[in-house]
């Protein structure tokens, strides 16, 4: 290998206590020239305060359209190892389970193929390859498939679908979204693999109203666990958390939004008023012994989440406030299928589901995917009478 | 040659005997220290979590080596956060501290539970990104650095969320954090012509922009850009190599706070842009690392038990938050893009 190159400000980096990812490259790089070349050329990015990178280009695995990020860089004269410097993203388990086994069964195939650089994981949730040459992706894919492993969505179609860490391990959930998320990712492979739409889609799962996969703000299907009927309390266990001295007035009920909940601070009684409660998970998350959620549990589906570009960072919002999730999911697939279908049909290129919605109208929206309109869909009604009246509506009151 | 469409790896196959016994009977959880959850199922039996910080590009060896300690301590079983933490998966009691004394011998900080600062996630920045006006990895490392304290510990207000953007495209989705570092383009893309001409579909490409600002230009084959519509944000580059957004001398980072994704207590919340430009400054950015102290210890003095960034704020108000901060309030913090009007005042009632 050749003399080793300077660093000077990516060795900075490698100071203080938390991990360094320079330490990490470099431990690559002495396995494997092309994350040798990556420590030179981040070092000249840390001088240059730019990025080296050149834009796309297509580069993929037989069978698939996506998968695979193609990566050149603009300095190959000096970084000829990362001429192609090319990305893989490999579908992770449900709720990033792994036995070392297993992973190390990727490290074994990546070693051979690749840089040795990894994310785990990716921020739609992949475990991202990170650094291979065009003539790698395939034997890698090869090798990785006789594995048991999947390649991830990319480009313009539905991304890898990702899931909160569930019933394997929280009281809280209200479905199972680690088998949910697994279900879907196979029933939708050709939707996952093949990027027909316009552009990307996301789905993510979370268990509950806290929401630990962000499936709010990053996903344009979010399927949130909630449940219909009301918390259950168990009366001994708030004595208890009583008597270790927690201030359940101010520390619960007060910061209960609706005011849904009532201390009896004498007879150390919790009440809740059914009626009131927005399930938002407060209580249950400060007092998780004593509370939990009602018995007739499902998800709220929330449509329309994304970051900021192009129209600004939207939130998704309720298009179903309630639906019950049990294998085999078909209610939620039927759906997906119409939303999907609406918005192939209507959207333009780089437009997200959310976008077209508030391009086109809720109301459109809800009637050609034939979904009926409810209060819980809005904060509150229009305050402009500009309604787009329908011929049907004159029937009705003739 | 692969199989096509066989899907993720069965997730049921990966998980701890404790937990397929347990599946869907959890009856509640707790902390046992920083770092380390006990979950306590029906039937009696216990899993402890212990939980380390990773920088997230990591090399094969280091996924080698939390295979060993895996091994070792946890009969090879373990996981990963939404926020890129490790977590060691054990029903053994025994293991815990043995465990953690491992974590630290190699460098992993055990922690991130409860109220403290978990890992920052983040984007590829100059590791392997087109279109970054940052770094990401140094930036997240050198704020990490500086708040080590709040990961190892659990005493904060509430939870502490940072996350990092490289550019406007928000792959990190920092939109809803609690504070959110963001790399910011701030002049208009300079267009190469020659790119332009070979291989882009000047429609797409026109179509593109979110303001209009940019225009075919027939005669020339290519397109113009009017100046004063660009935004920045960086779309057009996306559809065509010929619109080159990165700039060297004036790109550089803002900072966002206030933001969440829970529903407990408050609705999820976007951040807000507080402060417009900081400069790139590698490798350790300084002044974004101390204005990101500044925010967080801001929040400590001030904020009451259990609310987060955003709650804080909105109970005290913008206003006030921009003094006991010592930020200075830009006119570049009132929104003037499409859904600007629900953030202007509509009432006489505010404070000083």
């Amino acid at each position: 290998m050749a003399e080793e190159k300077k660093t000077p400000q990516l060795d900075e980096l490698e100071k203080g206590p938390w991990p360094s990812f320079v330490t990490e490259i470099k431990r690559a790089a002495k396995k494997n020239p092309a994350a040798e070349d990556l420590l030179g050329l981040m070092e000249r990015s840390y001088e240059d305060r730019t990025g080296h990178w050149k834009h796309g280009g297509i580069v993929g695995v037989r069978g698939y359209g996506g998968g695979v990020i193609g990566r050149y860089t603009d300095l190959p004269e000096e970084f000829p190892h990362l001429k192609e410097f090319h990305t893989m993203r490999v579908n992770q388990p449900s709720g990033w389970f792994y036995t070392s086994d297993s992973l190390r069964e990727i490290c074994d195939i990546w070693e051979k193929h690749g840089s040795g650089l990894t994310n785990f994981h990716g921020s739609t949730g992949d475990i991202i390859l990170l650094g291979m040459k065009t003539g790698e992706l395939q034997p890698t894919f090869d090798e990785l498939s006789d594995a048991g492993y999947d390649l991830g969505g990319s480009g313009s179609d539905l991304r890898s679908p990702s899931c909160c860490v569930g019933p394997a391990r929280c009281e809280y959930a209200c479905y199972d979204t680690l088998d949910m998320c697994y279900d879907l990712t196979n029933e939708f492979q050709d939707e996952l693999h093949r990027p027909m739409w316009p552009y990307k889609f996301k789905i993510k799962m979370s268990g509950c109203a806290n929401d630990c996969v962000a499936a709010i703000a990053r996903a344009d299907c979010s399927v949130i666990g909630t449940w219909r009927d009301t918390i259950i309390i168990d009366p001994e266990e708030v004595k208890k958390y009583a008597a270790s001295g927690m201030n359940i007035q101010r520390m619960v009920c007060d910061k209960c939004p609706p005011r849904a909940l009532e201390y009896d601070a004498e007879k150390q009684e919790l009440t809740v008023n059914p009626e009131d409660c927005t399930r938002c998970m407060h209580c249950i998350n400060m007092m998780p012994r004593a509370i939990q959620p009602g018995k007739e549990r499902g998800a709220t589906i929330l449509l329309g989440g994304k970051a900021t570009i192009v129209k600004s960072a939207f939130m998704s919002w309720v298009i179903v406030p309630f639906m019950k999730m049990e294998p085999p999911y078909d209610e939620f697939k039927d759906l997906i299928r119409r939303i999907w279908d609406w918005w192939d049909e209507n959207g333009k290129t780089r437009e997200r589901i959310g976008e077209l919605i508030y391009r086109v109208g809720m109301t459109t929206f809800l009637k050609e995917v034939g979904l009926p309109a409810a209060p819980q869909m809005v904060f509150r009604p229009r305050a402009n009478p500009y309604v787009f009246w329908q011929p049907e509506d004159f029937a009705e009151h003739k | 040659m692969a199989k096509l469409d066989i899907g993720p790896p069965d997730y049921k196959k990966n998980l701890p005997p404790v937990i397929t016994k347990n599946y869907g009977q959890w009856k509640y959880h707790d902390y046992v220290k920083p770092g380390v959850l006990r979950h306590v199922a029906k039937s009696g039996d216990v899993l402890y979590s212990i939980r380390a910080g990773s920088p997230r590009l990591v090399s094969n060896d280091f996924i080698r080596d939390i295979c060993d300690m895996a091994d070792m301590y946890c009969n090879g079983y373990l996981r990963f956060t939404s926020r890129n933490n490790i977590e060691f998966l054990t029903d053994d009691e025994a293991m815990i501290e043995p465990l953690i004394a491992a974590c630290e011998a190699k460098g992993l900080p055990v922690g991130g539970t409860g109220h403290s600062l978990s890992n920052i996630v983040h984007t590829q920045g100059w590791v392997h990104c087109h279109t970054p006006a940052t770094d990401a990895s140094g930036i997240v490392k050198a704020v990490m650095d500086d708040l080590f304290e709040y990961f190892k510990t659990d005493d904060l207000p509430a939870r502490l969320r940072v996350a990092l953007a490289c550019c406007l495209n928000m792959c990190g989705a920092v939109h809803c954090s609690d504070i959110a570092i963001l790399g910011v383009h701030r002049t208009v893309p300079v267009i190469d012509h020659e790119i332009i001409r070979k291989g882009t579909e000047i429609p797409t490409l026109v179509a593109s922009c979110p303001t209009g600002a940019i225009r075919p230009d027939p005669k020339n084959k290519s397109v113009v850009i009017r100046d004063e519509s660009c935004m920045y944000c960086g779309n057009c580059y996306t559809m065509s190599p010929g619109m080159q957004i990165m700039d060297p001398e004036n790109d550089g980072i803002a900072i966002l706070v206030g933001g969440k994704v829970s529903n407990a207590r408050s609705l999820p919340m976007f951040s807000r842009l507080v402060i417009p430009f900081l400069p790139n400054n590698p490798p350790r950015w300084p002044e974004t690392v101390e204005a990101v102290r500044n925010i967080v210890e801001t929040w400590i003095r001030h904020a009451r038990d259990g609310e987060r960034v955003g709650e804080w704020i909105e109970r005290i108000g913008w206003e006030r938050f921009f003094t006991l901060a010592d930020i200075p309030f830009s006119d570049k913090c009132i929104d003037d893009y499409i859904f600007s009007r629900e953030t202007f005042r509509t009432t006489a009632a505010f404070k000083y």
